[in-house]
């Protein structure tokens, strides 16, 4: 089964007819600087010498970088591979985005921009190797030309070619433009990983210094001339409506410009500033027509997924031997867990600036696909996608939420009703919570059957509940079937597969849509995957009183690189000597976006306060690019894996969401945060994510700890609504 | 008209004086390195500094600041990030996607500025922005950093 996640929600482009380019209006950006903003393009004095690489007379070598930025590195990753096979300078490097329009344009020469799954290096190190390379042969290639000898007796090293045998040597920057003219090669060699020099090290990131003082901009802080804000609210009710507002209430309030319906579900007031805007808006009188959901609450959604625990209707996802037959003899253990929605509640909310005339149509945005952003902008504006055109600015966090874009449908279809003038749409922050893609609902019961000695002999796992690609993408459903739901479970599959081997097994699906809308959240469903196989492990391995390690190890023979991830937080955290006084400790593990996982956590419980004093991550990558940032994506997975498991929790009354900003949906702050250790095991071979899988392993090795700790079984998610003393 | 002390530079502007500082900041002053995050004083992007002191300036009225009192922004921090704290952090490379080290610089810059050498309990008690890519531990790390002069130790 193909379990390959992708966020793009459209497939639109491949085919479209690209004539256009280069249709700018001439909007400059002065607060923007350019290799932060739109590339290829920003230094047409520069000829690229090929997609990937511009190098400027002064050797400074821009690298363009496809993927987005949104914290997780990738940009950084990205340079360090173009940057190891163009045998560049390290410190010359800077980046710069190419464009979506100039992608279309020139036939999706930089690929996918999609950037999710924690397959932004994962997905394009080949191609964006291969740039580096090519152009480094052609700098070669122009100085071989230059000097009149063979290429074959240059070589480049660190920006400059050179000539031993007549001992010459130029720059890049001195060749880039003769580079330019040159036939990229037919074939280049990539380099083996253990040659690489810039790649695979902790180099620092390339996008800091900015964030330290206030210069790095985001959407929220885009200033264009003559720029109005709009602060928006759409019907809270899922389903549901505007029925009417009243715009005459409004629209003598200090710096108001107008108020207009935004699509059916939503009104939005344009003002000299958002603050205005914002104002006007929460004294605007607006009624709802609330749809068909006010019925809906957490309590029916609930209902709903538990009569799929035992619904006859379900899509299976894995299954060896005959699970039936073996649970119907031995000693059986059954057990029903439960997750959330979550929101992905980034700490910059949704924005996007659009400037429309009925010619051309410009928007500026933070997003984790700027196509996607394009083809929204497109059918907003009703224009042809070559008449548009998509500004990609760093994201203050995405978490996939970002993939989405909704909030970019809206910023231009309130710039329809201004022509020429550019708006800026920001969300409240409640807004952003009461029109979230959440974190999709399921519950699961867990059978599993043990042997006399104690050995699982089978397991059967039933989830219940929401599929995104249902709602998101449902042309990748296969036969009615979500493939992703069973993130981590399924028998074999390079995006991530069950590390155990279980005579009988069946995993199954029996799928359950609320009428709220879901969205691919960072982990996705390997989040709650990985608590109900791991958590019920280890209530098998207590129930055949056998060592959770050592109940694992049984079933894992098969599967080396699981054990490996596994076995090293285990003997990292000294599983097999006692823990400090009061403290107790859990295991877990999964695989998921291509890489291998594992976490060991301690934690106490003292007059049932939690906490959390250690956690041990192990990855296996396969391939590492840059290990430093590698340990701040497991550090940062722990702090929203951990959120989840204690706080997160969006809950549904009348229709809608309660939870309206942090004060109500709580997360994770310094206080509570563990010391974070990270092992990276690559085995190589392979190239798998590092954004997301160690999230999936916070909660299972907390929640085990927990119990050790307790003897409580905690099944629903999150921590908060239990009593642990 | 309100009369605001920014960064050292005095400024007269025309402002309905219900204005939270933040927007009065980022849309009047035209200074957007402080974050609007939560609007309601909960995860401390917005954090500014008022005659040295660390305030969430999202729910301050611009009314509520004297003629007189001093309005620091991650701008007006430091003239080239030179500031102990922008150094340790650029230095532990602590910013993910960043959007809320502005307001995690100044609330740290806060408290050093009342404990130049803060426990973990200090800095759990004071430091309670919300990052979500979850740079608490290099947060953490660069704020002893600083206290120690740049020189790094292990957490304890």
């Amino acid at each position: 089964m193909n379990a390959i996640i992708s966020i793009s929600r459209r497939n639109f482009m491949i085919g479209v007819a690209s004539t256009a380019g280069g249709l700018s209006i001439g909007f400059n950006l002065p607060f923007i600087k350019p290799a932060l903003a739109e590339g290829a393009g920003t230094t047409p004095e520069v000829p690229e010498v090929n997609a990937w690489v511009v190098i400027r007379p002064d050797d400074t070598v821009v690298v363009r970088i496809a993927r987005s930025e949104m914290g997780q590195g990738t940009l950084t990753g990205l340079a360090q591979l173009v940057a190891e096979e163009l045998n560049c300078d390290w410190s010359k490097v800077t980046t710069e985005y190419p464009s979506p329009a100039k992608n279309l344009a020139r036939d999706r020469v930089w690929g996918n921009f999609s950037t999710g799954g924690s397959r932004g290096i994962r997905e394009s190190h080949d191609y964006v190797r291969m740039g580096g390379a090519v152009a480094r042969e052609m700098l070669i290639a122009a100085a071989a030309a230059e000097w009149k000898v063979p290429a074959s007796e240059c070589t480049a090293t660190k920006g400059v070619v050179t000539h031993a045998a007549s001992d010459r040597t130029a720059s890049y920057g001195q060749l880039a433009a003769a580079a330019a003219q040159m036939t990229p090669p037919a074939n280049v060699t990539l380099k083996d990983p253990k040659d690489w020099t810039i790649a695979g090290r902790p180099l620092p990131r390339l996008d800091t210094a900015d964030k330290l003082n206030g210069s790095q901009i985001y959407g929220t802080d885009l200033k264009l001339p003559n720029m109005l804000n709009a602060a928006i609210r759409a019907c809270p009710y899922f389903g549901g409506k505007v029925k009417s507002f009243d715009a005459a209430a409004v629209a003598g309030m200090p710096g108001v410009r107008t108020v207009v319906q935004v699509g059916d579900t939503a009104v939005a007031v344009v003002a000299d500033t958002w603050w205005r805007a914002k104002t006007a808006l929460d004294a605007l009188p607006v009624t709802w027509d609330e749809g068909p959901n006010r019925q809906v609450t957490s309590a029916s959604i609930a209902a709903m997924l538990e009569e799929g625990l035992g619904a006859d209707d379900a899509f299976i996802g894995n299954s060896q031997g005959d699970a039936g037959t073996a649970l119907s003899t031995g000693r059986t253990v059954t057990a029903t867990y439960a997750f959330p929605y979550q929101n992905h509640a980034t700490m910059e909310p949704m924005n996007a600036t659009a400037l429309y005339t009925p010619e051309r149509c410009e928007v500026w945005v933070p997003t984790q696909n700027g196509e996607a952003s394009l083809a929204a902008a497109a059918e907003a504006a009703d224009l042809p996608v070559q008449q548009c055109e998509v500004h990609k600015i760093h994201l203050g966090g995405g978490f996939g939420r970002r993939g989405m874009q909704d909030y970019v449908t809206q910023a231009v279809q309130i710039a329809r009703e201004l022509p020429g003038t550019p708006v800026k749409l920001i969300w409240s922050r409640e807004e952003d919570m009461l029109q979230g893609r959440y974190h999709p609902i399921t519950q699961c019961r867990l059978t599993g059957a043990l042997d006399a000695d104690g050995n699982l002999t089978a397991l059967r796992m039933r989830i219940s509940g929401q599929s995104i690609l249902a709602a998101v993408m449902p042309q990748r459903m296969q036969d009615g079937m979500d493939p992703i739901i069973f993130q981590g479970l399924t028998a074999a599959s390079p995006e991530g597969h069950i590390g155990y081997t279980i005579p009988n097994l069946l995993v199954d699906h029996a799928m359950r849509n609320p009428p709220i809308p879901p969205g691919f959240w960072r982990g996705v469903n390997l989040n709650q995957n990985a608590i109900y196989l791991e958590c019920f492990m280890d209530e098998l391995a207590h129930e055949a009183g056998v060592d959770p390690l050592a109940f694992r190890r049984k079933l894992m023979a098969n599967h080396p690189k699981h054990l490996a991830v596994l076995d090293a937080v285990a003997e990292r955290i000294g599983w097999n000597t006692p823990a400090a006084d009061g403290v107790h400790r859990g295991l877990a593990q999964i695989m998921g976006f291509g890489s291998y996982v594992a976490a060991a956590a301690e934690v106490s419980v003292t007059d049932g306060q939690l906490r959390i004093h250690r956690i041990v991550a192990a990855t296996d990558p396969g391939h590492v690019v840059n290990p430093a940032q590698i340990e701040r994506q497991v550090e940062g997975s722990f702090v929203y894996g951990l959120s989840a498991c204690i706080y997160g929790e969006c809950t549904v009354n009348g229709g809608r969401m309660e939870q309206e900003n942090f004060d109500s949906y709580e997360v994770m702050r310094m206080a509570e945060m563990p010391e974070v250790e990270t092992i990276i095991l690559p085995s190589g071979g392979f190239w798998g994510g590092v954004g997301e899988p160690t999230i999936a392993v916070a909660a299972p090795a907390v929640l085990n700890a927990i119990f050790a700790a307790t003897g409580k079984r905690i099944r629903t998610l999150p921590l908060k609504n239990h009593d642990l003393a | 008209m309100a009369r605001l002390i920014i960064n050292s530079t005095p400024h007269e502007i025309e402002v309905d004086p219900d204005t939270p500082l933040l927007w009065v900041i980022r849309e009047q002053i035209g200074l957007t390195g402080t974050k609007y995050g939560c609007g309601v004083a909960a995860c401390g992007a917005c954090t500014v500094h008022i005659d040295g002191a660390a305030t969430r300036s999202c729910v301050l009225p611009v009314s509520a600041v004297g003629p007189d009192q001093q309005i620091t922004t991650i701008e007006g921090l430091s003239p080239d990030s030179s500031h102990p704290l922008q150094q340790a952090w650029l230095q532990l490379d602590v910013p993910q996607c960043g959007y809320c080290q502005a307001g995690m610089i100044m609330a740290a810059a806060g408290l050093l500025t009342q404990n130049p050498n803060p426990s973990d309990e200090d800095i759990n008690n004071e430091i309670t922005n919300i990052c979500r890519c979850g740079t608490y531990n290099r947060v953490r790390a660069a704020i002893k950093l600083a206290a120690n002069g740049g020189e790094a130790t292990q957490r304890g």
